[in-house]
């Protein structure tokens, strides 16, 4: 049987509700709460601040470090068991890289700036949910960024190129592709491009173009959770 | 010709937002070209003077400046000093020839001039390229700070609190009777009566919550007015002699 209508009756390049907040952690010095359908990012940033081990340290300019965790309650059914996995471990070096090239940390020397990315609630699409919340939460612990970063991910499930996958069309049986996208929505250059599954040239380009799109869309709502913050009442 | 503001005075800005297109204005702080575009390369609010565009960051954390007075505690007693968390991502060391004028004599233990947990006032006289900073305590007002209590708050916010050559802090001292000593690192220390020390942390925080909004001085006289029941004077009227 085709795939021709979404699992939630959505549109083939509709995301799912988006919901955004910053602030949401009194304690760190910069955070950013993300949802999109039922996928929750939660992000914490500390720092610039001293780093340990000193081996790590880097003379020239402070380093950006990136820790992913699923909570243990927050997936389909199996409980995900605490502390790092091979997954985790990959995850956070791919979000990290993703976040650098925006940012300029020539400032801080030596120090490191932590990114805690949590996720209390899972269905699909965490890494770039994980992205998104994480370039909030730098950009309110004011560091020097270029851009801020989006991420979607963009999917093929049977022959249609769609737009945000839930769990439900990732596990799909059948011909399917699951595509991480992150974006510098201003400048529009890729920082993240990840693929499981098989697509032909013509559709990653038309998945590619769609990224584009809801990027941007994303990026306005990024945009506007910053300026609630701020704003003067 | 072609040149145009994208956004207003005091706008809020997030990192990649275009602040202006066109080669007649010029990057300011926390601002970058791209083409002749000019971006914000930061979260903060847009300050415009004449043809410069920057920002003033509103969040994050301390970075040391030359010439700042900051308040730090002492987190390690060194073989010549002391070493000083002042709120940022590095401590600053307090050599003992900047600390005291005294005689100390060779081996002598430290700890009984500074302690472990002690808070000082210091001014920073050097920062390098490494971020080691160094400090100093000779100077006026420099000390350590016995009693009171220790408030933080973000260290972007402290030229509000202290106000227009030190008006707003003056205020507080006005109305709650209590010294008031601001580092620019964003540490407060408070000391007066108990009451009256809750009555400043208020007043404080008040300040933070409201730094960007125009107007806030007149805004705090009412408020200082109304929770301490003291009239407060402008410095003029302190002159023409009403004690």
């Amino acid at each position: 049987m085709a795939y021709s209508k979404r699992f939630d009756g959505r549109d083939w390049e509709e995301t799912r509700p988006i919901e955004a907040k910053v602030g949401v952690i009194p304690r760190a010095d910069g955070s950013a709460m993300f949802k999109i359908g039922n996928t929750v990012a939660l992000a914490a940033v500390y720092g610039p601040r001293d780093l340990h081990p000193k081996f790590l340290q880097n003379p020239q300019r402070g380093i950006l470090r990136c820790n992913y965790n699923m909570m243990p309650f927050s997936g389909h059914g199996e409980r995900v068991r605490p502390g790092g996995s091979r997954r985790s471990r990959e995850l956070s070096m791919v979000i990290e890289k993703s976040l650098l090239p925006v940012l300029d940390l020539s400032e801080y020397p030596n120090a490191v700036v932590d990114v805690f990315i949590e996720l209390p609630q899972t269905d699909a699409g965490t890494r770039c949910a994980g992205i998104t919340a994480a370039a909030m939460a730098l950009a309110d612990a004011g560091l020097i960024m270029k851009d801020l970063v989006s991420a979607v991910a963009i999917g093929k499930v049977d022959d249609k190129v769609l737009v945000d996958l839930t769990y439900d069309e990732e596990a799909y049986d059948g011909p399917k592709a699951d595509i991480p996208v992150a974006m510098t929505p201003n400048s529009g250059k890729i920082t993240l491009l990840q693929m499981d599954g098989e697509i032909t040239k013509k559709e990653l380009k038309k998945a590619l173009e769609m990224a584009k799109k809801v990027c941007s869309q994303i990026y306005e709502i990024q945009k506007k959770a910053l300026k609630e913050k701020f704003k003067l009442q | 010709m072609s040149d145009s503001l994208k956004i207003k005075d005091r706008d809020i800005v997030v990192p990649g937002e275009t602040l202006a297109v066109g080669m007649g204005y010029l990057p300011g702080r926390g601002t970058y070209r791209d083409g002749d575009k000019l971006l914000a390369g930061m979260l903060g609010m847009v300050s415009v003077e004449g043809k410069v565009v920057k920002l003033i960051s509103l969040s994050g954390k301390y970075i040391p400046k030359f010439n700042d007075r900051v308040i730090g505690t002492v987190i390690d007693v060194l073989m010549t000093g002391w070493r000083l968390d002042i709120g940022s991502a590095y401590s600053a060391v307090l050599n003992l020839k900047d600390a005291t004028s005294e005689f100390i004599e060779r081996g002598s233990d430290l700890t009984k001039i500074f302690d472990l947990g002690d808070n000082l006032m210091t001014q920073i006289t050097n920062v390098t390229s490494q971020k080691l900073v160094d400090v100093t305590m000779k100077g006026p007002g420099l000390r350590k700070l016995r009693g009171g209590r220790i408030i933080e708050v973000n260290p972007h916010k402290v030229p509000r609190i202290i106000g227009k050559e030190g008006s707003m802090v003056s205020m507080i001292k006005q109305a709650t009777g209590c010294n008031i000593l601001v580092g620019q690192n964003g540490r407060v220390w408070l000391e007066g009566e108990a009451d009256k020390e809750v009555i400043a942390v208020n007043a404080i925080r008040k300040i933070e919550e409201e730094a960007h909004h125009a107007g806030l001085t007149d805004r705090m006289k009412v408020y200082l007015e109304k929770v301490s029941g003291v009239k407060i004077m402008d410095k003029g009227e302190q002159q023409n002699g009403v004690q």
